[in-house]
């Protein structure tokens, strides 16, 4: 909300500059956004002027050189353009050296042979009208403000608002009563303890009882708490005087015509929005307030047909609505050049119902962003008041006795007790009682001792926002200094603070994969529902069963993510095309599916789970003078997540998965990963692959490696604690073998086999060769293992592992091995 | 005897004095002191030399052989020295050429780096760390928050729906009652994680991170959570740093406050030392970096304890505090990243950087 620093200081007028209110204002709680300024930048070197002679300018026909007195000794020469410039009047003047609003320092020109020592002003050039809507001429301040007395070369900021700041607020939405200057004001009050002056509304020259000749019913009470009018005639409506139009200019409104600038002066003085009706224009000179029909339309001031629900209010007069209340008015009763009887409204209007017909027509104004915020309807009467003074003093009417007034005041004043220790407990520091009754008072909730502490009767207009002893607090603790509070540390009882067993083995699976070279990229949540196919899943797969936003930012966010691999492809895509090939990266992050099944109370509504993928494109770690570096294939990746696995202990095995699983994985490359704590079935993790080509060709990348797993379900796998296992004194004893078998008998199939045969003896084994070729025949391969066997009681010797190299032997050549050389 | 023992020797040392290397000198060793060489012979024989020669032709012996094997000694150490400083300068190598195989660097991203900076310092002081779900019910998101039914944030423009009633969540403080449906008083805890609003520009993302913390027990107080953000402020800004707070408005807190921490480029003056306003701060001093505040009496009513015996929250015996900060910004601020949206392009040479 913009505020001009003079307004305000009509009402509160602290001996403090500009920076001083705004950290005020600023640190209880009003915060000031930024400071503007209207006009121009300062008021130095603008005066007031007398023309004493205005002659025709020898050498142009459009110019006027002007004898000014500004005061001193000399009057000034000044040439004028202006064609209304006449001897005799008074004006503004600008002399050399004054800087005008947009920036320009003001010199002594020559004009067509003559030195103009100065500028003779019009309303527009001091930004007192808005641009483009310039009157002609100068200004002529004796036309505009009649009683007033002048002195030549007096300061111009006396007579003209030639230089204001204006506040721009943060007015939090607990706070509808700071919408109004005057609310403002009080704020200013509070916070620097200087007086603040009677609200203006308090004298109010209408009175109550019904004015003759117009009714109004409302018939949805629910909707509209209150309705008032009053009717004023003999109204002439004219440009309203130039102090009232640089006032609303500042504010950030347009001047219209003297009744709407009157609606809208007393709007931002109170904070309660006004609306006035041509009353001649109002058919039957009768108001209905209604819900609106389903499908009802209106045509708004905007120009604009709006179709409306039931739950949206019209108001209307015999031929049908003429506004939608609270949000906008229609264009048939507006007041025009010719009004003469006008028709003032002042209204409450429920605010949720105002935020709902607000949005659901994206239809903001000034009055519904007020209204939605939920004002007192004590307002109504205000502006009715501030309104009238001015109906009066500026445009010539006349006030028709009465003032309709349906639905009355708001509910009764409530009194709350605020306990003394009540606020020390809360704010860590006692505030003295006197002190939490002065603060309070200032801010307009007066209170009265009470055994433990105050008892604070709330004001009307702090309603919805004061219902409670901790808003009381609130109130003591801004307005006395939150700033000012000490720096202590709660007491922590109990407190453990350590991670759980699921967070340390992420963070330990995230550095594992960082310290083989990886980085961790964060994708979007979001995801095309295109991904899907280009996944290649069919209809029935379960990643299909996913969550869908249903009003995402664009269709290609529509979806929340099932599986890491889109955002994996995406981040690998992003960085081939821009020409770094070799992508190693992997994220830690949620997918989501739909919840299946029943909810359990308490549940999230979706399955959300916390996977670890990785990518690995192009070639390995940087190129080495030293020789080949391997490319991403199934085998790296796989590597890597045994790198990862292994750092937790846990049991752990890839098997070829049935190709429709993954169809995103190339099928003969591709795997899925269990592990378990060696006891009972393994969990499923994830996968493990090559991505299929077609759907690397769809992203662009090169032969492409992935995982992805469960972290959730790694972290029940993995033991929580290890315990140490004695290695023993004594080496171990190392023998290799190569054997041949037929390439359809998987490797490890081989390893279990033998480890199955070695029993106790044998610690490790490892394949450390791998051939297939003509040497070795037809549908056959050589595995070459390396064999550790290990005693905690003695040093072994060939002939104490002959028996079980011999029993390993034997189980080889059961699964189709025979021993080479 | 002994003349032959003195001619072997003379013959022997000029030999080992002039020999080439060490391959020469164990030809020389083994061809005058070997087993089956002169001089050892001579020695072996002494036993049966007359009694009246032996113990003159023994000492010769003896001594011709100790000064040879001496020579020998001393000799080799002069020729392997030389020798293998042959070898090290033959083994030269450039050592500016690049480690092989080259070790590829990984790295977190830079809002996991710094959510887990900021979850240290929090379980430094005690607090434990909890997630939750992402996709949140309107009621831990909104009702149990204390936002009233018109509450602009829950309009579509603002929130992301999955559902009539069910929501991207738009802040971690769902966690705040589901954590104390879950625990009973005293509760320290920070809760790291993924949010949501419908914004998209410099600043704004439709995803980003937060932390939330929340700590209730008996008697926590304002001042307990200016010292509990200054300890956060000074461990992540540096040991100047001072935070302020200042009066705001949130629905689940009260009183409310923004916290805002002086600024480290300017060392919270607003200028530098040429003068020129501080860029970072606009020449503010300040930095805004979270909401928080007392958690508001009726967030507690919120919270549905199954067990009837539980403790429960009563707003009379409990009171807490409540934060949520971005991550985002934090990391921003840090490392002085100008544009939000880098964090989501995920381009190496951005990764690279952290």
């Amino acid at each position: 909300m913009r505020v001009p620093l003079p307004w305000l200081r009509e009402f509160c007028d602290p001996p403090l500059d500009v920076a001083q209110i705004e950290e005020r204002l600023t640190m209880t709680g009003t915060k000031v956004e930024a400071i503007h300024r209207q006009g121009a930048p300062s008021a130095e070197n603008f005066v007031v002027g007398r023309v004493l002679s205005a002659e025709k300018h020898p050498d142009a026909d459009r110019l006027k050189v002007c004898t000014v007195d500004l005061g001193e000794e000399q009057p000034a020469t000044i040439v004028c353009g202006a064609p209304n410039v006449e001897a005799g009047q008074t004006v503004a003047v600008a002399r050399p050296g004054a800087v005008m609003p947009d920036g320009t320092k003001l010199g002594s020109a020559k004009l067509r042979g003559i030195v103009s020592e100065g500028m003779i002003l019009s309303a527009s050039e001091l930004d007192l009208e808005p641009a483009g809507e310039s009157s002609a001429g100068i200004m002529v301040l004796d036309d505009m403000t009649p009683d007033a007395e002048f002195a030549a070369g007096a300061p111009l900021a006396e007579v003209l608002p030639v230089s204001s700041e204006v506040l721009e607020l943060e007015i939090t939405p607990n706070r509808p009563d700071c919408l109004g200057i005057y609310g403002v004001a009080r704020e200013l009050h509070a916070a620097t303890g200087a007086a603040l002056a009677p609200a203006p509304w308090v004298e109010d020259a209408g009175v109550p009882g019904d004015p003759p000749g117009v009714r109004v019913r409302v018939e949805c009470p629910d909707l509209c708490p209150r309705f008032t009018a009053r009717v004023f005639e003999d109204v002439t409506v004219a440009p309203s005087p130039l102090w009232l139009r640089a006032r609303l200019l500042a504010a950030g409104q347009r001047p219209i015509n003297n009744v709407v600038d009157i609606t809208n002066y007393a709007m931002l003085l109170s904070g309660q929005p006004l609306h006035a009706f041509d009353l001649d224009r109002v058919a039957g000179g009768e108001l209905v307030v209604r819900r609106a029909g389903e499908g009802e339309q209106v045509q708004t001031l905007d120009g604009q047909t709006r179709t409306l629900d039931a739950e949206m209010v019209v108001i209307e007069d015999g031929a049908g609505p003429t506004s939608i209340a609270g949000v906008m008015g229609g264009a048939r009763s507006e007041v025009e050049a010719g009004t003469t009887r006008v028709l003032l409204e002042v209204a409450t209007w429920n605010g949720p119902n105002i935020h709902r017909t607000s949005w659901a027509l994206g239809l903001r104004s000034e009055a519904s962003s007020r209204f939605e915020k939920g004002l007192q309807p004590e307002q109504c009467m205000h502006a009715q008041a501030l309104a009238t003074t001015l109906m009066l003093e500026l445009c010539g009417a006349r006030i028709v006795p009465g003032t309709i007034d349906i639905g009355g005041d708001g509910p009764p004043l409530q009194t709350l007790r605020l306990r003394e220790r009540r606020v020390e407990a809360i704010l860590g520091v006692p505030v003295a009682l006197g002190r939490q009754a002065e603060i309070l008072r200032a801010l307009d909730l007066v209170n009265a001792p009470a055994a433990d502490g105050l008892d604070v009767t709330v004001p009307a207009l702090r309603r919805e926002d004061v219902t409670r002893e901790i808003d009381l607090i609130e109130e003591v603790a801004r307005v006395d200094g939150v700033e000012r509070l000490p720096a202590t540390l709660p007491a922590r009882r109990g407190a453990a603070g350590r991670l759980t067993h699921a967070q340390r083995v992420q963070r330990a699976a995230e550095d594992a994969i960082v310290g083989r070279g990886l980085r961790e990229i964060v994708g979007w949540s979001f995801a095309d529902p295109g991904l899907l196919d280009r996944l290649r899943l069919p209809e029935e797969h379960p990643l299909r069963s996913v969550v869908m936003v249903e009003n995402p930012l664009s269709e290609d966010q529509a979806m929340m993510r099932p599986t890491l691999l889109g955002s994996l492809l995406d981040a690998a895509r992003h960085n081939v095309s821009r020409g770094l090939p070799d992508v190693a990266i992997f994220e830690s992050g949620g997918v989501y599916r739909a919840r299946i099944g029943d909810d359990a109370p308490g549940d999230s509504p979706a399955q959300e789970h916390h996977a670890l993928g990785a990518l690995l494109c192009g070639g390995l770690g940087p190129r080495s003078w030293r020789g080949e570096r391997p490319e991403a294939d199934f085998f790296t990746a796989k590597a890597l997540l045994g790198g990862m696995l292994e750092r937790f202990k846990v049991a752990w095995e890839v098997r070829a998965a049935a190709p429709e699983r993954w169809p995103f994985l190339h099928p003969g490359r591709s795997a899925e990963v269990l592990a378990g704590d060696g006891a009972g079935e393994p969990a499923l993790l994830g996968f493990l692959g090559e991505v299929h080509p077609l759907v690397a060709g769809q992203w662009d990348v090169p032969r492409t490696a992935v995982f992805a797993v469960d972290l959730a379900k790694l972290a029940s796998a993995v033991p929580e604690g290890t315990t140490f296992e004695a290695f023993g004194a004594f080496p171990v004893l190392r023998q290799d073998i190569a054997v041949t078998l037929p390439e359809s008998v998987p490797a490890r199939e081989v390893t279990d086999a033998v480890r199955q045969a070695g029993g106790g003896t044998l610690d490790t084994v490892e394949i450390f060769d791998v051939y297939s070729g003509e040497q070795v025949g037809e549908g056959r391969r050589s595995l070459a293992l390396a064999l550790a066997f290990r005693s905690l009681e003695g040093t072994l010797t060939d002939e104490d592992v002959a028996p079980v190299r011999e029993r390993i032997v034997a189980e080889l050549e059961r699964i189709g091995g025979e021993l080479r050389g | 005897m002994t003349e032959r023992i003195e001619q072997l020797r003379g013959e022997a040392e000029a030999a080992i004095s002039s020999a080439a290397d060490t391959a020469t000198l164990e030809e020389l060793r083994v061809r005058y002191l070997g087993r089956k060489a002169e001089l050892p012979r001579l020695l072996r024989e002494v036993a049966s030399l007359p009694a009246e020669q032996r113990a003159a032709v023994g000492k010769a012996a003896n001594q011709a052989r100790q000064a040879l094997e001496a020579l020998i000694e001393a000799r080799g150490g002069e020729l392997s020295g030389a020798e293998l400083q042959a070898q090290l300068g033959e083994d030269r190598i450039d050592v500016t050429l690049p480690g092989a195989p080259p070790q590829p660097i990984g790295g977190l991203h830079v809002l996991s780096a710094t959510r887990r900076e900021l979850e240290d310092i929090f379980l430094g002081l005690g607090f434990t760390v909890m997630e939750g779900p992402e996709i949140e019910t309107v009621h831990y998101n909104f009702d149990a928050l204390n936002h009233g039914p018109t509450h602009p944030a829950r309009a579509r423009t603002d929130t992301f729906y999955v559902a009539e009633e069910t929501v991207l969540r738009t802040h971690t403080s769902p966690m705040q009652v589901r954590a104390m449906e879950q625990h009973p008083p005293p509760l320290y805890i920070v809760i790291p994680g993924r949010v949501y609003r419908r914004d998209l520009d410099a600043t704004h993302t439709p995803q980003f991170h937060q932390i939330e913390g929340l700590a209730v027990d008996e008697d926590i107080t304002l001042a307990d959570l200016k010292g509990t953000l200054l300890h956060f402020a000074r461990a992540v800004f540096g040991d100047q740093r001072d935070v302020r707070l200042r009066p705001h408005f949130f629905p689940f807190t009260e009183p409310s406050v923004e916290v805002d921490v002086s600024c480290f480029n300017c060392s919270g003056k607003g200028y530098l030392p040429d003068g020129s306003r501080c860029h970072l701060c606009k020449g503010e001093g300040w930095l805004e970096i979270l909401g928080a505040g007392e958690v508001d009496p009726n967030v507690y009513s919120h919270v549905a304890t199954t067990d009837a015996n539980a403790p429960g929250y009563d707003p009379e015996k409990v009171q807490g505090f409540a934060w949520g900060l971005g991550v985002e910004r934090i990391a921003m601020l840090k490392h002085g990243i100008p544009d939000l949206r880098l964090m989501y392009e995920n381009d190496l040479r951005f990764l690279e950087q952290c």
